[in-house]
């Protein structure tokens, strides 16, 4: 679902019609995410949760299912997602449970997962988001519920594969790790879009601290429902589920890939099977994983072991304010209001620490280019000179406000306005104000014609020849002899005025009208 | 409900169990047995009876995120009928539902 | 009474009072169970080392001057509970050989309060049965008559309480399998209501039915221990945070102004005549001791085994599916994954479990849950409002804990006759309330060796332990039936065998 936003120019292409055999046919997407809760233990007992330790260290009679232990649910876990539900305008239910999921793998020590089947901790809500066209989607969201992450299997065979082991190796510390999963709408249309859902669940979940969602850890994992149908058809075709991509590039790719197969498909007169799909990477293409689809009797019943959750309004209260601005409301804030671009916005909200930052900048007066033009330049690379993030460098945003305000008034020029910025990231006598430091180290621009008309004779006098050259008609010289008349002033002289005076001084080259 | 008729291959494959021919035959005819005692139940008036999960009420029983001691590897590796190293070793998994 | 044969309260008075040593109790007792258990088979395993161990600490503990409410006293476990470094087995193959890494909570309080593991008792395989046959590792016979069973599926602590093999035991009652067996050997078996004691530690047959509980000669034992074991556990999310009240020193010695409910749809007429007639005096001991009969009605009673044959079998597909052959205990190996799991579950489940297994796996399954899982719960529903309304009219429920006295071994081969044995305590376990067996007479079966014991059983409202063992306590301290008859002397030389 999208619209274009009246002042933004749109760009073609985000979701363009698959004609086959002349009728014009859309993609229907639903994206299902499994995302790992960042809590420091897992979801029903107190191993740690954590990324990369040695295998079968963080395990307990719990989470390896053994006979006897018992489930005790994370009140961190369920607030999260909670948090997670409540910024996307989800609802919270006041009655929740945990179910079991029936079915044997070997990564699941109990054989069944713990789940929830018809009580979600969330429901409904929807994720705005901006695509980089300018124009703007949402994606509904079904709900999010709780369950508890498997271990992870090796599996013995050249590729790592499934197909062809002989056997496989598990590691359980994964086992039990809180995971939610978040089903959306089949509201999405395109590869980009998408991506830009999945980034906008990113960008919230980073920003609440729900989880570090890196897919290349595992800690995101997406599966995409993907069906085409002619556009203006109600009902859905039949879809395949496509899995095993490991990074939001690759969910682009193996969306459009996939298009593409169905598309195949139906223009030779075929029929999409209902099937899961696994993404291969290097292939650059789905292919069918090796199961055939049926009908799973998961035996979904009430987890006896766990009582219910049960939400007062109180407790959603108390878990909303714990939100802080949202990333979806600030981007908005600064493409719809402040003007920054949708790569500037974007850019700045997604790099945690920035727009905080940014906005502290902005608040004190400044304006949001100056601001957006100094964060995500001079700032942002200093920060990556020094190790120091730009929140805890010395430079204050009041600091920067000031700067910034010196330059719009003239009173220091842009070089000059370099120079302080780079020495106040490091230190900053902040009690002191600019002004007085523009003053006492005798920093100011000079703006007086009568001071800038002497350096430029002197310019002049040294660079004859090019002065002549200028005459003659090479105009582009100018740039070189403003550069002197900078440097003679030690870098304080208005550079626009230095170039009037210099303009004066020469008079009109040859061959201008 | 249904009768006493029970599809004891399909349940048995559900449940990861294999039974020779015979006690299918076997469990069939004795769950049959039970399903026709357990058929009475038809009789009670349910319809608007609320499903009891847990027969003592309680709710929002929670731990805090505070880490506890794990087990020790070799404790628990110890156990397992094979092992590779670190890891638990596990027969040949043949697509993605074992 | 040799100091071994003590009652539990008496044994720890003794050695808070260093009259007695831990030890001593501890060597005495494996050297009762090496006497005697040839003929009874309570146990899998002894725990021997460990006892010395535990009971070396007791000792130091009493003499640096703590005083331990279960100091020195002897304990069997029902081997379904883990304890850390111990084999616990379930009398199952599929963990024949499993060796617990942790320690059960309602175990650990016990230990901590200075009583002593002697060791791993036996029962029915993950505790489903009424007989303790279906173990799959040893047959244990009844104290009372060797060629009968002891009950189940807590038979092997039963057993040894009765046997003199040990002084208190816990057994695990999810449909009766406490108070059966307490019944069939002469002892006090006590289920606390559901959620009292810790589950952690248990291996879980029926989650939302299962409770563990004391097995001792007299009431005021089993009264001792579960003040020692009750009470929030962290560890078990359904365990009820709601304090505990002492019941052991506040048992009663009379009934006066106790209103004990009578059960219609529990009329006596469905007994045999010697039988009935044990419970008529049984009854009228409630009388004479001060208590006013009053009759109740639990109209779904009859609905009890049904709706209790789709809920624990529904919960124990899901609770056994762990037991795989991939982490721990049997494997037996095939060609992958899916081969693997089902010649391990063939090979390392018998025949009851498999049953359940099949059974749950059918009630849950997709197009059967509303009509079997679903309306189970919903008669649950009624089954304790049942009780609710009873419990307006009286302060207990009084009635058999068992239709017969102990039977011969293979006397029930067709399930269902087995299942009916849990006629009179599956109820209460569907409702969650408190509920014990205690010695009420004896009757003479044909072919037995001699009288058996029955055992009358008292159930209260949720929560009202302290009113169910006092007036227990009452009842036994006003008939003392435990004390006119005595179990014929034990051959050492007999063997029940392994199975």
């Amino acid at each position: 679902m999208s619209v274009t936003l009246g002042a933004t120019a749109t760009m073609p292409g985000a979701k363009t019609a698959i004609d086959i055999n002349g009728v014009a046919y859309e993609a229907v997407m639903g994206i299902e995410c499994h995302v790992e809760l960042k809590t420091e233990t897992k979801m029903f007992c107190g191993c740690r949760n954590i990324f990369g330790a040695e295998p079968n260290t963080n395990v307990c009679p719990v989470c390896l299912g053994m006979p006897g232990a018992l489930p005790v649910p994370n009140r961190r876990a369920i607030e999260l997602l909670v948090m997670a539900g409540l910024a996307f305008s989800a609802e919270i239910p006041a009655f929740s449970k945990f179910d079991r999921k029936n079915y044997f793998y070997p990564d699941m020590p109990k054989d069944y997962q713990i789940s929830q089947f018809d009580t979600p901790l969330t429901q409904g809500g929807v994720v705005p988001f901006w695509l980089p066209d300018g124009t703007q989607g949402t994606c509904r969201l079904t709900r999010i519920h709780l369950e508890e992450d498997t271990g992870k299997s090796t599996h013995a065979s050249r590729d790592g594969r499934i197909a062809g082991s002989t056997h496989s190796l598990v590691d359980f510390n994964r086992a039990g790790v809180p995971l939610m999963e978040c089903v959306g709408e089949p509201d999405i249309r395109s590869g980009a879009e998408a991506v830009a859902y999945l980034e906008a669940l990113k960008r919230t979940f980073v920003a609440l601290g729900v989880s570090d969602v890196k897919m290349e850890e595992g800690s995101l994992r997406c599966d995409v429902n993907l069906s085409l149908r002619p556009i203006g058809q109600a009902e859905y075709g039949t879809k395949a589920e496509i899995k095993n991509m490991n990074s939001f590039n690759s969910v682009a790719r193996a969306i459009e890939s996939e298009i593409a197969r169905q598309a195949d498909i139906i223009r030779s007169g075929g029929r999409v099977e209902q099937e899961t799909r696994g993404w291969d990477e290097a292939a650059g293409e789905t292919h069918a994983m090796r199961s055939k689809e049926k009908a799973h009797d998961y035996r979904y019943f009430p987890d006896p072991d766990l009582p219910p959750i049960e939400f007062a309004e109180s407790d959603v209260t108390r878990l909303r304010g714990m939100l802080g601005v949202s990333p979806q409301v600030r981007l908005d804030r600064m493409i719809g209001v402040e003007k920054l671009s949708i790569v500037q916005a974007h850019n700045i909200v997604d790099k945690l620490g920035l727009a905080d930052y940014y906005d502290a900048v902005v608040a004190a007066g400044a304006k949001p280019q100056a601001a957006v033009n100094l964060v995500l330049g001079d700032l942002s690379r200093l920060a990556n000179e020094t190790g120091t993030p730009v929140s805890t460098s010395a430079l204050r945003p009041s600091r920067l406000v000031e700067l910034i305000a010196a330059v719009d008034a003239g009173t220091i020029n842009s070089k000059t306005q370099k120079t302080l910025v780079e020495r106040f990231y490091t230190t900053d006598a902040a009690e002191i104000p600019l002004t007085k430091i523009i003053v006492d180290e005798g920093l100011g621009q000079v703006s007086d014609s009568g001071a800038i008309d002497s350096i430029v004779a002197e310019v002049l006098a040294a660079n004859e020849k090019t002065a002549g050259e200028y005459r003659s008609g090479k105009v582009k010289v100018m740039g070189f002899l403003v550069g002197q008349v900078m440097k003679q002033s030690r870098g304080k002289a208005n550079p626009a005025l230095a170039e009037e005076r210099l303009r004066a001084a020469l008079g009109e080259p040859e061959g201008a009208a | 409900m249904a009768s006493g008729e029970i599809d004891v291959a399909y349940v048995a494959k559900l449940a990861r169990l294999a039974l020779t021919p015979a006690e299918v035959e076997r469990f069939g005819a004795q769950l049959g047995a039970l399903l026709v005692h357990v058929d009475e139940l038809a009789k009670l008036p349910v319809d608007d009876v609320a499903a009891t999960a847990q027969v003592i009420p309680q709710s929002n029983v929670m731990r805090d995120d505070i880490v506890r001691p794990s087990l020790d590897r070799e404790t628990v590796l110890v156990g397992a009928p094979r092992r590779e190293g670190s890891y638990f070793r596990v027969p040949r998994i043949i697509g993605e539902d074992a | 009474m040799n100091s071994i044969d003590a009652t539990a309260t008496e044994i720890a008075r003794a050695v808070n009072a260093r009259e007695t040593s831990a030890v001593e109790l501890a060597d005495a007792m494996h050297a009762r169970i090496g006497e005697r258990d040839g003929a009874v088979g309570a146990y899998l395993s002894e725990t021997s080392e460990l006892a010395r161990e535990y009971a070396k600490r007791v000792d130091a503990r009493v003499a640096a001057g703590e005083r331990l409410p279960l100091a020195g006293v002897p304990l069997a476990i029902k081997d379904n509970m883990c304890v850390a470094g111990t084999v616990t087995t379930c009398a199952s193959k599929i963990l024949e050989h499993w060796i617990s890494p942790y320690t059960a909570t309602a175990v650990a309080r016990l230990l901590d309060a200075g009583a002593i593991p002697l060791g791993k008792t036996n029962m029915d395989e993950f505790a489903m049965g009424s007989s303790c046959e279906n173990s799959a590792l040893r047959k244990t016979a009844n104290p009372w008559d060797l060629g009968r069973v002891p009950g189940g599926s807590s038979g092997g602590s039963v057993a040894a309480v009765a046997a003199g093999e040990a002084t208190i035991a816990l057994g695990s009652d999810t449909g009766g399998s406490i108070r059966e067996p307490a019944a069939f050997c002469g002892v006090v078996g006590f289920k606390p209501t559901y959620g009292r004691v810790s589950r952690y530690g248990l291996i879980a047959f029926a989650s939302s039915l299962d409770q563990i509980g004391p097995i001792s000669k007299t009431v005021e034992d089993s009264a001792l221990v579960y003040d020692v074991m009750a009470g929030l556990d962290p560890m078990d999310a359904t365990s009820v945070d709601r304090p505990v009240e002492a019941t052991a020193t506040t048992l009663r010695e009379d009934l006066r102004g106790v209103r004990v409910g009578i059960v219609d749809e529990f009329a006596l007429d469905k007994l045999d005549a010697d039988i009935r007639a044990v419970y008529e005096a049984a009854y009228a001991d409630l009388v004479r001791l001060g208590a006013t009969l009053v009759p109740v009605k639990l109209p779904t009673a009859d609905y009890g085994v049904a709706t209790y044959y789709l809920i624990a079998p529904a919960e124990c597909s899901s609770n056994l599916a762990r037991f795989d052959g991939m982490r721990y205990g049997l494997r037996v190996e095939g060609a992958d994954v899916g081969a693997t799991y089902e010649a391990t579950r063939a090979a390392g489940f018998g025949d009851e479990v498999k049953r359940r297994i099949l059974i749950g796996t059918y009630a849950l399954s997709s197009g059967f849950y509303d009509a079997y899982y679903v309306r189970a719960q919903k008669a649950r529903t009624l089954i304790a409002a049942d009780f609710a309304k009873a419990f307006a009219d009286c302060d207990v429920i009084a009635c058999p804990s068992a239709s017969t006295p102990a039977f011969e071994f293979d006397a029930k081969s067709d399930p269902f006759s087995m299942y009916l044995m849990d006629y009179y305590t599956i109820p209460m376990s569907l409702a969650g309330l408190p509920s014990l067996s205690v010695p009420c007479g004896y009757a003479t079966p044909a072919g037995a060796a001699g009288p058996m014991p029955l055992g009358l059983e008292l159930s209260a409202p949720l929560f009202a332990e302290r009113a169910l063992l006092g007036i227990a306590h009452a009842y036994e301290r006003g008939t003392m039936h435990a004390s006119k008859q005595s179990i014929p002397a034990i051959p050492s030389s007999a063997t029940v065998g392994a199975r």
